[in-house]
């Protein structure tokens, strides 16, 4: 296998070699859900559908491309620094509950002008201090970040289950959720159902991450680490405080999934709401490339297929909600793993068109 | 039932059951990662083969077929594996994770098509299952066999066989065994291989022996523990072994204490104990108990100058 043949120009390079990409993995779907017995075009057309037919439907499938955006984000930020947060699950759990015990705490005495912002700031102090831990162990002792992360998510979940049954439960309840939050602390909906303001801070840290990673100083000493880390010691960085800053950034963005789930819809604690969005974090920061604007359109995608495909599995009954989960994990296995997998296809195909 | 000896007997009994898994899915996990490769994707592998085990058995109404597809599947997805990171030089993680997430969708999308009940294969009985050997209480099955055996199995050939060395070496030094005049290609795969075959014996066990069926994300971080005894265990057979024991002692010990108080410490939170074998590893990788270092070249796709 020659990979070096002839490389590629690069608008196929950027463009086209991506959306062969996540062709492949709509196409191994299509069969998938062929071979279960649905017509794909059928339920490709219920799909959409479902997730951009009514202005409600548009609502939610931006409510959850907020989730996305924020977990995209996240392991983003780590990406361009070489390291690979897989703890996103684990730091929404955290942002999550730091929002929570912020707004249980505060609820009764602030207005909802200091009350929503200090929840906000409260969800993205856990998280980064979820992500810290992975990320001294890494900078000061050694132990590799994709590891350290991986454990924590289910630390998290284990502190948050006992943290629920045993300590936040609402007293009197049977299920294990805190009391509801105040009025104070609802994020203001947007346009009648789960949508909230969260959408605009997604969209406000998508610009904040393009502003820092391209245009300051920090941000260029943490792309310089990713690319070179013995290049980025020559020019006077201090990895581990680039490490820890990395880290810290990457986990309180996953920690504002708590902001939308929390704030946002359930107003109040509850159980496994970062429900795998930070593991599609990584589908959504390699689809958009790790760049915040193809990561805000791979998120609307992404966010489409949530609720195009909550919309399909209650119309055919074959097809269960976890078609989004696959396409997800085939998002990732065509578009990161085998990344090079349609290349040499690409490059004899120009090869043909200019012999 | 209460006396000390039966006590004992019951609770290394139950170590054994929850540790055979966690053992048969580790010894594969050394030989994908002695061999270069690193494998976060052991709990999707364990996953899709505990569900084919489960859902072949319920048809065919054969343990055997279903222990068949079990390592068939895994053995699918390990090759998706090499495919990735070894012929095409891909990131060993991310393959991982979507392997993962993979199996995750896959068993429950196709679960639920094919048998209609939320994911869930049928209920197994009698021969669909496999059924312990000597004693009836112990859980014995021929799979808690097969993984006592596995780790002087893997020990052997991963210390004593000349494939075990080239294994050893290619995992830490590629060039030099592609200078020898060996594939490291073809090395990498058969670890790969290797690994799909314990990981699919291990979901088999999950499905049809510890269990009576399979049901949605049955597997439940077991593949991580896997992992993390492997780290624990330092990448040797042996101490991986002793890992997989204590993590599964850890286990065993935590449904016994929910809601007895322990004297002078009080009530000690089951999530705490099930928590251990992450936060025990994480103190390991961070140097506060021993040291753990990983074969060389663990991660690193292998490019062949031309």
């Amino acid at each position: 296998m020659t990979l070096s043949r002839r490389p590629l120009p690069a608008w196929a390079d950027i463009v086209l070699l991506p959306l062969v990409n996540i062709a492949l993995a709509f196409v191994t779907v299509g069969i998938i859900v062929r071979i279960i017995g649905v017509d794909p075009f059928h339920a490709l057309s219920l799909l959409v559908v479902g997730a951009v037919g009514s202005p409600e439907s548009i609502g939610y499938t931006l409510y959850y491309a907020t989730n996305f955006i924020f977990t995209g984000l996240a392991v983003a930020v780590a990406f361009h620094g070489g390291l690979f947060n897989i703890g996103g699950e684990g730091q929404a759990y955290l942002g999550g509950l730091g929002c929570g015990l912020a707004i249980l705490a505060l609820d009764r005495y602030l207005p909802a002008w200091l009350m929503i912002p200090v929840g906000i700031a409260a969800a993205a102090l856990f998280g980064a201090a979820w992500a810290a831990v992975p990320a001294w162990l890494q900078a000061w002792r050694g132990s590799h970040i994709v590891i350290t992360t991986i454990m924590f998510n289910f630390v998290a979940a284990a502190l948050m289950v006992y943290l629920m049954v045993n300590v936040l439960i609402a007293p009197g309840s049977m299920t294990p959720q805190s009391r509801g939050f105040a009025p104070s602390a609802f994020l203001p909906q947007m346009g009648g159902n789960a949508l909230n303001l969260s959408l605009l801070l997604a969209l406000a840290c998508c610009v904040a991450v393009w502003v820092f990673l391209w245009h300051t100083p920090w941000g260029y000493a943490l792309r310089t680490m990713g690319h070179n880390p013995e290049a980025a010691v020559y020019a006077g960085t201090n990895l581990r405080h680039m490490t820890m800053l990395a880290m810290c950034l990457s986990g309180a963005l996953a920690g504002f999934v708590g902001v939308n789930e929390l704030m946002g819809v359930h107003h109040r604690i509850v159980l496994d709401f970062p429900a795998g969005y930070g593991f599609a974090g990584i589908a959504v920061a390699l689809m958009g490339r790790n760049h915040p604007l193809g990561i805000a359109l791979a998120a609307l995608l992404f966010g489409a297929l949530q609720q195009g495909g909550a919309e399909l599995a209650f119309d055919i009954p074959q097809i269960t909600r976890e078609t989004v989960v696959l396409i997800q994990g085939l998002v990732i296995l065509f578009s990161g793993a085998l990344v090079q997998l349609p290349r040499p296809w690409l490059q004899a195909l120009f090869a043909f068109r200019r012999p | 039932m209460d006396d000390p000896l039966s006590l004992l007997f019951l609770v290394a009994a139950a170590t054994l059951r929850t540790a055979t898994p966690l053992i048969l899915c580790a010894m594969g996990g050394l030989f994908s990662e002695r061999s270069g490769i690193i494998d976060v994707g052991l709990e999707g592998k364990m996953l899709m083969a505990a569900f084919f085990a489960g859902a072949v058995a319920a048809t065919t109404h054969s343990a055997w077929w279903g222990v068949a597809a079990a390592v068939a599947a895994a053995e699918a997805l390990a090759l998706l594996h090499g495919l990735a990171c070894i012929t095409y030089r891909g990131n060993q993680v991310v393959s991982g994770v979507a392997l993962n997430i993979i199996a995750a969708g896959l068993t429950v999308v196709w679960g639920t098509a094919w048998f209609a009940r939320g994911g869930q294969t049928p209920a197994l009985e009698g021969s669909e299952r496999l059924l312990p050997l000597f004693f009836p209480r112990a859980g014995d099955n021929i799979l808690v066999y097969a993984a006592l055996l596995s780790v002087p199995l893997t020990w052997w050939i991963v210390t004593r066989t000349r494939f075990g060395l080239r294994l050893r070496a290619v995992g830490e030094m590629p060039l030099a065994v592609d200078s020898a005049g060996i594939s490291v290609t073809w090395l990498r795969y058969r670890a790969v291989l290797l690994c799909g075959l314990f990981s699919g014996l291990a979901g088999a066990y999950i499905a049809i022996a510890q269990n009576a069926g399979f049901s949605r994300d049955m597997t439940a971080g077991q593949g991580f523990i896997a992992l993390a005894a492997v780290i624990f265990g330092k990448w040797r057979p042996f101490p991986a072994f002793g890992a997989c024991l204590m993590f599964g002692l850890l286990d065993a010990v935590a449904i016994r204490l929910q809601g007895v108080k322990v004297p002078g410490v009080g009530e000690v939170p089951v999530q705490l104990i099930q928590s251990l074998p992450y936060l025990l590893t994480m103190f390991l990788l961070a140097g506060f108990i021993g040291r753990a270092v990983a074969p060389r070249a663990i991660g690193v796709p292998y490019e062949k100058e031309h």
